[in-house]
């Protein structure tokens, strides 16, 4: 049986036209299987391979250098909590901020609450320092998340 | 002088700045019009030339030489990639311009594909900027709508479909090859070049990469003309013959230890004391500067005393910075250590070297593991020399790496142990031992 739904298949397959090979589909198909299951576990790049006719070695390959997906031993959670320790943060307060949220979660960056509601992790400079210290909710910026406001963001996450 | 009146970010934060009715209201893709139905590509190429426009992103290659590069008569297809994957730490005008006024973005993007006889553009989009990715998304459909994308753009014969594709959180995608090679949906390694992507890009076909910010600046200058362009910036020094200039207007970004971190457009060519006590409202909480990052991480560290260097395509260079880089400024003020910028500084790079050439994966583990027991008062005197050797090997400078991620991670390094060298020597032989601020695990 297979893991992707068919609604999940084609979504991928609407990118083929785009490109003039399908490799190039890898990334597209990997954030839509990741938002979708909040993974993409082994049997999932065994089915991206067959969809683009690649290997599932060469789609791994190219997932693995990314750091950014999930695989089924540690599946993301609801919301993925993202909070900048570059250099423009880190002057305001990201680090901080990052030790608070990782106290206040009961979790260090990479893990997911146990009720499976918030992914806490770490970043690079996400381009928000006009707005520093800034963090990611999944992929829109919050900015001057100081922390007399990071309870009431956490709370807000959490509902 | 007088007061600039911006043009890149006139539309910033007005009401509906990111419709096209608004645009078109605007005398927006007047100049897409003009050009497809009055110019031949070449043409535009050779406005774009004339301009003295140079690429935005942090390399300041001319851009109209650029488009020349890709081979003539060529039967197609030729790509255009557009690189939105603005990752150097403290840069994020490129995010301003495509979360508020994407049509102009849009409208570059379109003018130099007509201009390159390119049949597909690829908007490569980092992953972060979600809200781009919807601005973007919605600009691209209106234009499809409205007949300025697609097939027979304007009557004229002229064809073009424009793609997003995001990327997945990789530093190294912002440069032109890995951006090539992630696109084709492989690891993000740089390649070897030559050939440049101009002879042989994306899927093996010529391709040009250009910056968003570069794009923005193409619009306006088929629009306002090469004159009005040029009458803005520094022209160029006449004691070097191979200064291209440093024409036109620049986002600036201010962050960091300032009152009012923000976007402005000037002419190229600010001073960076200028840009801290004028637009970034000056240092906070009343203390002074102890020094800046002048345009991204990348190009290496100013002390306070270097604040009145210009910043255009030659200023930074004259007090060993790399570059103008991103017209990036992210100021500290004199409380902070400078052991703990170091450190923060050599953790990026260590994090985003992509692993393919020795020298770096393996350098700037070592920078990072330095200035680490450095910042912790840990550190030896002979560390700084160290740091500096490996600073001057890894990078395409010396020849030892394919891209330019190295050079850019040995930079700050290089300049933090010559410029603030006394700061070191004391952290060190005072030996003071500090917990680090965060157990935020690994580096």
């Amino acid at each position: 049986m297979s893991l992707l739904s068919e609604e999940l298949r084609q979504k991928i397959l609407a990118y083929v036209p785009r490109y003039p090979r399908k490799q190039a589909v890898t990334l597209p198909a990997l954030h839509l299987v990741h938002d979708a299951l909040r993974c993409v576990p082994r049997q999932a790049i065994e089915e991206i391979a067959e969809l683009l006719d690649l290997h599932p070695a060469e789609v791994h390959d190219t997932m693995s250098f990314y750091g950014f997906f999930r695989d089924e031993n540690n599946p993301l959670g609801q919301t993925r909590l993202w909070v900048c320790r570059s250099l423009a943060c880190m002057l305001r307060g990201g680090e901080e901020l990052l030790a608070y949220l990782s106290d206040k979660l009961g979790i260090a960056p990479g893990q997911t609450t146990a009720d499976g509601k918030i992914s806490l992790e770490f970043a690079e400079c996400l381009g928000g320092c006009d707005g520093a210290p800034c963090v990611l909710v999944n992929d829109e910026h919050r900015m001057n998340v100081t922390l007399d406001r990071a309870d009431q963001l956490l709370d807000e996450l959490r509902r | 002088m007088a007061e600039y009146e911006p043009v890149l970010l006139r539309r910033v934060g007005k009401p509906n700045s990111q419709s096209i009715e608004t645009y078109l209201a605007d005398g927006g893709y007047g100049a897409l019009t003009r050009a497809v139905t009055t110019l031949t590509p070449e043409q535009v190429v050779e406005t774009i030339k004339a301009s003295g426009l140079r690429g935005r992103g942090g390399a300041g290659f001319p851009t109209g030489l650029k488009w020349t590069f890709l081979p003539k008569n060529h039967p197609g297809p030729i790509y255009l990639c557009v690189n939105a994957d603005e990752s150097e730490p403290c840069t994020f005008n490129n995010r301003v311009l495509m979360e508020e006024d994407p049509h102009q973005v849009l409208e570059g993007t379109i003018l130099a594909a007509y201009a390159t006889r390119a049949w597909v553009a690829y908007i490569y989009l980092r992953y972060e900027y979600g809200r781009c990715f919807r601005t973007m998304q919605q600009a691209i459909q209106e234009a499809y709508a409205k007949g300025f994308l697609g097939r027979d753009i304007l009557g004229r014969g002229f064809h073009l479909d424009v793609y997003l594709h995001r990327g997945a959180g990789a530093y190294i995608c912002g440069e032109e090859t890995g951006l090539i090679e992630s696109l084709e949906g492989k690891r993000a390694w740089p390649r070897i070049k030559p050939p440049f992507p101009a002879v042989e890009g994306a899927f093996r076909k010529p391709t040009v990469v250009n910056n968003v910010e570069t794009l923005a600046c193409v619009t306006h200058i088929m629009d306002r003309g090469v004159e009005w362009f040029r009458s803005i910036g520094v022209p160029p020094d006449p004691r070097n013959p191979r200064d291209a200039g440093s024409y036109g207007p620049k986002l600036y970004n201010i962050s960091g230890h300032v009152n009012r971190p923000g976007t402005v457009e000037l002419p190229l060519g600010v001073t960076v004391r200028e840009l801290v006590d004028k637009h970034g409202g000056g240092v906070w909480k009343g203390r002074k500067a102890k020094g800046c990052i002048p345009g991204g991480i990348s190009m290496g560290l100013m002390t306070e005393a270097e604040f009145d260097t210009p910043l255009d395509f030659n200023g930074p260079s004259k007090v060993g910075c790399l570059g103008l880089g991103t017209g990036a400024v992210t100021v500290f003020d004199e409380q902070t250590s400078i052991a703990d910028v170091l450190y923060n500084i050599c953790r990026f790079f260590a994090h985003e070297s992509c692993g393919q050439c020795t020298p770096c994966r393996e350098g700037t583990g070592w920078m990072l593991k330095m200035a680490d027991r450095i910042r912790r008062g840990q550190g030896r005197l002979e560390d700084l020399e160290i740091l500096r050797e490996i600073g001057n090997a890894i990078g395409i400078m010396p020849g030892t790496t394919i891209c330019g991620l190295a050079d850019g991670a040995g930079w700050p390094v290089k300049n933090a142990i010559t410029k603030f060298r006394a700061e070191f020597e004391e952290l060190i032989r005072r030996g003071v031992r500090r917990e680090p601020l965060v157990g935020s695990g690994s580096h």
